[in-house]
């Protein structure tokens, strides 16, 4: 019973983990790329894009989709790891 | 063929596609009503969702609303996208994980109250009421543009549809339909988008066209003409905003913790099989509904850029057909005050001639690029499947919010399967026709309200979920306290700051707390929130042995519960 209650403890703390890098990135692109520091990044340029307005409209959009996929691969890989996959 | 045949046609054929699939799924059990049976599958799931999420708002009025905005614009693109990582990563997998139909569910067992869950559900009619009056008049407004009957019919159509399709099949019902309208919503949106693009950049992609060289060959990037046009005419460049960073970031704040707290969302992550299945089907909702975000402002640039060289300096007698067509509709008003016979469309207002609605920027966009008629019929029907999906998924909420949460929990716990049933489908009913009322006679304050249903969601559910499933000490004075607070004062910041009733008007700008608009004050009530219920918390008793079990037991996506009857 030990042993189930601490390999759920650490599951918990590897998806804990996972969840603090992926929102940490969500923030930067969005609330920090996109917005905070979007007038320094416009000097930058994307083709015809100003390189923060990207952030702002496009880019960081891209970047929440491919967050979540990759949230599933990491998610999915880790219930395998614990045997925790139906 | 004229246009209004073709329209008859394709609306006619999405509605029986639509009648077709509702009765082919009927809800045969409380289970199917409200959840689906739970078998959906995670693509089903993805595309209904969007379906669900995207509106008339998002279908017809954001790409214009954009185009006036420019960068500010990003507010309503990265808010109503960036929720969806909340959802899949913080919400999603351990709501499903906890099994069961409505949101209030989770709060009142979670929080072992009846006052949580009696909070809860106020909390989830007061958000999907004010959302689905609006859908209601949205339905109306589509119908009456396109198939030129009367608003109030308009709305009477639309609700018989909905009644239909909602009350027979429920949630199973909603689902299904729900698919099939995201494939007729977003072919109509992307159809004309890529013929525009392909015009104005001879990029086949809107996304890629949007930064892309104009298709003059003159090596002019399309931003830095729509930039110089606009500042030219004395307006912002567009790809400049002119609100505050604090308040772009409150308001893209506001409608991502919304997004992510709205009920009809939450409860479509209930449908799917397992906890792994919720986890994709949020990552393919959201990338449908990127689909669309991201053609969207590149809508908006290719029309705005088209509209300021159709317009400007232009002879009155000059101007192209679709502007006279529009000009009908009242959506396009020129005044020529100046009266030199030419179009002065300009930043400001004394000389400015032109008024410009919201909504012609996705509606005109065939006529502009000269397609067929059957492409402008196309988009009645992609308008009109996106106003009925938002509608059915709010209908179902507010329907289960009142048979299962209130009937079946609160006030008669021992009533029969079948009865809840059929109190589910009266409650649908009632729910209609409530919506169709508001619809028909919209209160003044619904159309502000819409907006900040996503404030009270952000204001009220958001910690609550979050706190009861990150914190295992959170016990039910703290979220109790922590939702009352929090929704009290977004309520008292909206009525003071966006209706004016506490004063003798609205007052100004100067007086926001912290430069937040009312929009943007979601988060700061989502922070009050958070705050009281910790502080709360610590003075009160931890919760039971059990309900920590719950908690436990949500964290894993499969069995603790089983493993134990091993």
């Amino acid at each position: 019973m030990d042993e189930k209650v601490q390999k759920a403890q650490r599951y918990w703390k590897e998806n804990l983990t996972y969840l603090a890098i992926l929102l940490a990135i969500w923030f930067l692109v969005s609330y920090g790329a996109g917005i905070l520091f979007a007038d320094a990044l416009n000097q930058f340029r994307l083709g015809g894009f100003k390189l923060g307005f990207w952030f702002a409209q496009q880019g960081s959009i891209y970047i929440f989709v491919v967050l979540i996929f990759v949230y599933v691969y990491l998610m999915n890989r880790l219930d395998k790891k614990y045997g925790y996959d139906q | 063929m004229d246009v209004k045949i073709w329209t008859y046609i394709i609306v006619g054929l999405s509605f029986a596609l639509y009648i077709g699939i509702a009765i082919w799924s009927r809800a045969g059990s409380t289970k199917e009503f409200y959840v689906a049976g739970g078998g959906v599958s995670p693509l089903a799931n993805g595309m209904a969702t969007a379906a669900d999420w995207m509106s008339a708002a998002s279908f017809i009025s954001m790409a214009g609303i954009i185009s006036f905005m420019g960068y500010d614009g990003a507010v309503y693109l990265m808010g109503w996208t960036g929720g969806y990582v909340l959802l899949a990563l913080l919400l999603a997998p351990y709501l499903r994980k906890f099994g069961k139909f409505t949101v209030p569910d989770f709060i009142g067992d979670r929080y072992y109250s009846k006052t949580a869950r009696s909070v809860a559900v106020v909390c989830a009619l007061l958000v999907s009421f004010t959302y689905v009056a609006g859908q209601m008049r949205g339905v109306g407004v589509v119908f009456s543009r396109f198939l030129e009957v009367d608003i109030n019919t308009g709305v009477i159509i639309g609700m018989i549809i909905v009644l239909f399709y909602a009350v027979l099949g429920g949630m199973k019902g909603i689902t299904y339909t729900q698919v099939a309208q995201y494939c007729v919503l977003i072919f109509a949106f992307m159809v004309p988008a890529i013929f525009i693009s392909i015009q104005m950049t001879g990029n086949p992609i809107p996304q890629l066209g949007m930064g892309g060289q104009l298709a003059d060959g003159s090596g002019t990037y399309l931003m830095d003409k729509l930039d110089g046009l606009s500042t030219e005419l004395g307006f912002a460049a567009y790809t400049s905003g002119s609100k505050s960073v604090m308040d772009v970031f409150a308001i893209t704040l506001a409608l991502m913790v919304g997004t992510a707290g709205l009920p009809h969302v939450i409860v479509r992550f209930f449908t799917v099989k397992r906890v792994k299945d919720a986890r994709l089907s949020a990552g393919l909702a959201l990338l449908f509904i990127a689909i669309l975000y991201t053609a969207a402002p590149a809508v908006s640039v290719f029309a705005r850029t088209n509209l300021i060289e159709t317009v400007r300096d232009r002879p009155y007698s000059e101007v192209p057909a679709w502007f006279s067509n529009w000009e009908k509709t009242g959506l396009l008003v020129f005044e020529d005050t100046n009266g030199d016979g030419r179009i002065q469309y300009v930043a400001n207002k004394e000389q400015n001639e032109l008024t410009i609605d919201n909504d012609i920027m996705v509606l005109a966009n065939p006529e502009i690029a000269n397609l067929p008629n059957w492409v402008i019929a196309l988009v009645a029907a992609g308008g009109l499947a996106a106003a009925l999906s938002t509608a059915a998924g709010l209908l179902l909420v507010i329907s289960s919010s009142v048979s299962h949460d209130l009937i079946k929990k609160m006030i008669k716990p021992d009533i029969s399967e079948k009865a809840e049933l059929v109190a589910a489908r009266l409650s649908a009913v009632v729910a209609v026709c409530v919506a169709g009322y508001f619809g028909i006679n919209p209160p003044g304050f619904v159309a502000a309200v819409v907006a900040l249903a996503f404030g009270l969601a952000a204001a009220s559910f958001f910690p609550a979920i979050i706190l009861g499933i990150f914190y295992k000490r959170m016990n039910k004075e703290g979220a109790v306290a922590g939702m009352v607070v929090g929704i009290a004062l977004m309520l008292y910041y909206m009525v003071k700051y966006k209706m004016g009733w506490l004063d003798a008007s609205v007052p100004p700008k100067e007086e926001w707390w912290f430069g937040i608009s009312p929009e943007g004050f979601g988060s700061v009530a989502m922070l009050v929130n958070f705050a009281v219920s910790l502080v709360i918390s610590r003075f009160t008793p931890a919760p039971p042995e059990d309900v920590q079990q719950i908690v436990e037991d949500i964290r894993l996506p499969m069995g603790a519960g089983e493993a134990v009857s091993h």
